[in-house]
């Protein structure tokens, strides 16, 4: 029998604030977290953009000096997050055995590792610091929260790039049904804005070059757009099982009513334009959730503000939906945050949530001539979703051509 | 150059509260760092090296798993350095 699934803790830290609330806020009121990098190693290198969403609180005003010099930054922002979400969640007493969780990241330590090279050939292999292993491997973020909160369920990390944490919250929902696990954090995090990846992601014209409005930059579904803005940070999202957590007497945000994960296999970096994938990845989430495409009553989709990610999107979502689509409210949220990669599908996760919580869908930012090739309903201020028991669904897509969608209910 | 056994004490408890967040005043001749002082071998590690870069002096791998102490690590600086 299948189980409900809901969402009881919520913790993140973005580029537009330390936790939930001053992100949601700063969201709602359309507020951008892109700003320009007041760091020496940009000039250094003549790294070619300069700007991106940092993380609004740095972590070492939250953590202590300890377990900021023994974790990776993409660690910090995971543990951060994970935290909040846990006290939102009540901290409650469960059994560790069967606490599990289910945390992602894009592509990892990567200032742990590159800083040891640096050490490496400065100063020699013994200045090395012993810790550069555990600090740098990807299921890094996901063992600080299991060691932290004493999850013995297992503890498991899903790499699919920009889709990675939103299949780490389609797996914890897989995780829960299999009734092994009580209870699971699962989310995302990412702290890649250093040097290397800025200049790998503009060599590849992934990156938004708008040097001179930062703000602006991010601009999904605008006919201006030309590609992504790099952010930071983390997300977590505290599931269980409905019957564990009305016997503890939770505050429930939502139920997380199914998640799906399809591959492309089409190339290594673009989408498919026909977003036949991307479909199925959807459908599936649908079918799982016991839902039809009239219960979908918003999307907070992928939308990276890439000229042709939205469209290959958009491609995929006409084929689901049809001529329905015209009137589902869809919003874009990473024209404020910019795209936090390994932790957007948690960040967006915890939007969708809150929006159906709420009942407000946060605005999509910098739409000042939206795409004709793209006429969806884009949210530009915030908005309201009906019905008892709607449905909103969060996308998430990653090179590799990775698809994965969760869907959430109203609770 | 060589260091007081006074000195060594308070440099290595400096060290030890940066890699752990021990109090320094914790640091005594006579904790052992793995049963008193609960310090893993990755934080003994960095440890040492940094006591290398602070008193310069060269502390062999060999000779660490004989560093139990806070007295066998404060003797050992002062007598190699």
């Amino acid at each position: 029998m299948t189980k409900k699934i809901v969402v009881t803790g919520l913790g993140a830290t973005t580029p537009l604030g330390g936790d939930v609330r001053t992100t949601w806020n700063r969201l709602l009121s359309g507020q951008s977290g892109i700003r320009t990098i007041e760091a020496e190693w940009i000039a250094k290198h003549e790294v070619p953009v300069t700007f991106a969403g940092q993380a609004a609180v740095p972590a070492a005003e939250i953590l202590t000096p300890q377990e900021i010099k023994r974790l990776d930054p993409s660690s910090q922002f995971a543990l951060i997050s994970a935290r909040e979400a846990w006290a939102d969640a009540g901290s409650p007493t469960v059994t560790p055995e069967r606490f599990a969780v289910e945390y992602s990241t894009g592509i990892g330590g990567v200032w742990t590792l590159l800083d040891a090279y640096e050490t490496l050939n400065e100063r020699g292999p013994r200045r090395v610091l012993p810790m550069t292993v555990p600090m740098l491997m990807p299921n890094g973020p996901a063992a600080a929260i299991g060691m932290d909160l004493a999850a013995r369920g297992g503890v498991r990390t899903a790499v699919s790039a920009c889709a990675s944490s939103t299949e780490a919250i389609s797996n914890a929902y897989n995780r829960l049904q299999t009734g092994e696990v009580d209870i699971v954090i699962a989310g995302g995090c990412e702290a890649a804005i250093h040097a290397l990846p800025l200049s790998a992601f503009a060599a590849m014209h992934a990156l938004s070059k708008r040097n001179d409005d930062p703000a602006a930059a991010s601009r999904p579904y605008d006919a201006n757009r030309d590609g992504f803005v790099m952010g930071e940070g983390g997300a977590s999202l505290v599931l269980e099982t409905e019957e564990h957590a009305l016997a503890r007497g939770a505050k429930i945000y939502a139920e997380l009513a199914g998640g799906a994960v399809t591959s492309d296999a089409y190339h290594i970096t673009a989408p498919d334009p026909e977003g036949s994938g991307a479909a199925r990845a959807v459908l599936a989430t649908l079918a799982q959730a016991g839902a039809t495409i009239e219960d979908v009553k918003h999307i907070n989709a992928h939308a990276t503000s890439t000229p042709v990610g939205d469209i290959a999107e958009y491609n995929a979502l006409k084929r689901v939906f049809g001529d329905l689509l015209a009137s589902i409210p869809v919003t874009a949220t990473k024209s404020s945050t910019g795209h936090l990669l390994g932790a957007a599908g948690a960040v967006e996760a915890i939007f969708t949530i809150l929006a159906l919580h709420e009942n407000k869908i946060p605005p999509t930012i910098n739409l000042d001539d939206q795409d004709p090739e793209i006429p969806l309903d884009v949210v530009t201020s915030p908005r309201g979703i009906e019905g008892e028991k709607a449905l909103a669904i969060s996308n998430s897509f990653g090179f590799g051509g990775h698809n994965a969608v969760v869907a959430f209910r109203r609770f | 150059m060589a260091h007081s056994q006074a000195d060594v004490l308070a440099g290595l408890a400096e060290i030890v509260n940066d890699e752990t967040g021990i109090a320094t005043d914790a640091v005594q001749m006579d904790k052992h760092f793995t049963n008193d002082l609960d310090i893993d071998s990755i934080s003994m590690m960095t440890i040492v090296v940094n006591c290398e870069d602070r008193f310069g002096v060269k502390i062999p791998d060999e000779e660490v798993k004989n560093l139990n102490t806070v007295a066998d690590a404060v003797n050992f600086i002062v007598s190699a350095s």
